[in-house]
């Protein structure tokens, strides 16, 4: 026996979420080039995120937002050391099968494309690779998992530069998992039918008090103060699309985000490296939007 | 002796789990105070160039290696592994190696995510600990100083995934991410032997 390579398994649930857990703490920032993607590694980003269009052009230019051309992702893959990550449309198994064969280090399933099923998210069990999907409470939260999701982010409001919304979806969660700690065990059957979740979840989620798996926070971080914030609401890293590269010193600002994420309790350090940073993207208020891509997934 | 973990970025939680479930209560480490007030270090998975990054921005990376020079015990897993290396063949720019273990590291060397597994290896003793490898780095030489207590083979040849030198030990894998405490306890040993011999 002692000359047969060792066993080895791919693809198990301790090894996807492990990738998670190795996110902690840190930023995944969006780039559209192997350029952008370049600066976010050398300012401390834990990953990236290969896109065409940040969330904040898409929203410009509307029409369908697709999974990226493999050649993009390709490209950012050969710049960079760090992990690299992709979106696929809600429920379009065949763009995360593309995008599985070209060697992602995570799928998100995001809501910021085009949904491309109005009923059924991808079967994320039946992939090596990871997947990340966005929530906006806890029973969203608990049927992502429940279909294999081994990461989750809020939805926020991609491409605003408005936390607002990040905001509600971080304290919905989080509050919603303090109220199922205080719950007997006759009262979780109706905990499951309300969040319309599986009851092995909600009793999971009753016992422990955190979700299993990671959750992250996404959708109009723009600042230093913005990272602080959510991680001291209980985020436990962030992900950063259009703030970082439409501001005015992208460089810096996602240096500054990077540390601020770390040190998201230390005031007076967070302070020091807000001071003199430039401007933030503009951010748009949530009243003038003709479409919230929240409101995408189910 | 009091135990830090690096909590820069990266799994510290599970490491600070993994210690408590032996008894160990482990205080996070992200500044130059909290650095000083511990005596063996652990530095967690993540991802190394970040890790490396705040380093940097913290002021932490001068001080941590003097410690780690003037004989301080430290666990590197996954990430940590590559900052206590030698040697990184395949490192950013001006990526730190701080030295601490005699080997060369090939980041990511056993393939990217999707070729992530999990597995288990042979400690002396016949002890079989499960492991964990997520886009982990490959040892790829050990100096003479540099002990292997447990390889892999994955089909292109026996690697070491377990070495210690000294009062150091480094992991290609993450022992924090099952519920095996093995690698743990030895680290524990291993510091409280270290820590009591420079404390007389």
């Amino acid at each position: 026996m002692a000359d047969l390579p060792d066993e080895r398994s791919y693809g198990t649930t301790n090894v996807k979420r492990g990738l998670a857990d190795m996110l902690r703490g840190g930023v995944i920032m969006d780039v559209v080039t192997p350029e952008q993607a370049k600066v976010a590694e050398d300012a401390g980003a834990v990953a990236v995120m290969a896109l065409e269009r940040v969330p904040a052009d898409i929203r410009r230019d509307g029409g369908v937002a697709r999974m990226s051309d493999p050649a993009m992702v390709k490209e950012i893959q050969e710049a960079v050391s760090i992990p690299v990550m992709a979106k696929c449309r809600i429920g379009h198994f065949a763009e995360a099968q593309i995008l599985q064969a070209l060697g992602v280090d995570y799928v998100d399933e995001s809501e910021v494309l085009t949904p491309a099923d109005e009923a059924h998210h991808i079967d994320k069990w039946a992939f090596t690779v990871p997947f990340v999907c966005g929530a906006t409470s806890l029973g969203e939260a608990l049927r992502r998992i429940s279909e294999g999701a081994c990461m989750i982010r809020s939805k926020g409001e991609a491409g605003t530069g408005n936390i607002v919304e990040a905001v509600r979806h971080l304290r919905t969660i989080l509050g919603e998992i303090r109220r199922l700690t205080t719950l007997d065990d006759a009262e979780r059957y109706a905990a499951a039918k309300e969040l319309q979740a599986p009851l092995a979840l909600v009793a999971e989620v009753a016992a422990t008090g955190a979700l299993p798996v990671p959750l992250f926070c996404a959708g109009g971080i723009a600042t230093p103060a913005d990272a602080a914030l959510v991680r001291q609401i209980g985020a436990e890293a962030v992900f950063v699309g259009s703030g970082i590269f439409k501001s005015s010193d992208p460089e810096r600002m996602a240096r500054a985000i990077v540390e601020a994420t770390t040190h998201f309790d230390d005031a007076d350090l967070v302070a020091k490296i807000s001071t003199g940073l430039g401007p933030a993207m503009r951010g748009e208020e949530l009243s003038t939007l003709s479409e919230r891509l929240a409101d995408r997934g189910w | 002796m009091r135990v830090g973990v690096l909590a820069l970025q990266g799994d510290v939680s599970e490491h600070r789990a993994a210690l408590a479930d032996l008894g160990v209560d482990a205080a996070p480490v992200r500044s130059v105070a909290e650095l000083a007030a511990v005596d063996a270090i652990v530095l967690p998975g993540g991802e190394s160039t970040a890790i490396a990054h705040l380093l940097v921005t913290s002021g932490l990376l001068g001080p941590l290696e003097a410690r780690l020079r003037a004989g301080m015990p430290a666990l590197g897993t996954c990430a940590g592994l590559v900052l206590l290396a030698s040697s990184i063949a395949d490192g950013r720019d001006g990526q730190p190696a701080l030295g601490l273990l005699d080997v060369t590291v090939v980041r990511n060397g056993y393939g990217r995510q999707i070729a992530s597994f999990e597995s288990s290896t042979e400690l002396a003793g016949g002890v079989r600990v499960p492991t964990v490898f997520i886009r982990a780095p490959r040892i790829t030489e050990a100096g003479d100083d540099v002990e292997v207590l447990a390889t892999i083979d994955v089909g292109d040849g026996v690697h070491p995934v377990l070495v210690r030198q000294g009062p150091v030990l480094g992991a290609s894998f993450h022992p924090e991410l099952t519920a095996d405490r093995t690698v743990h306890a030895l680290f524990l040993d291993v510091a409280s032997a270290s820590h009591a011999a420079l404390s007389n």
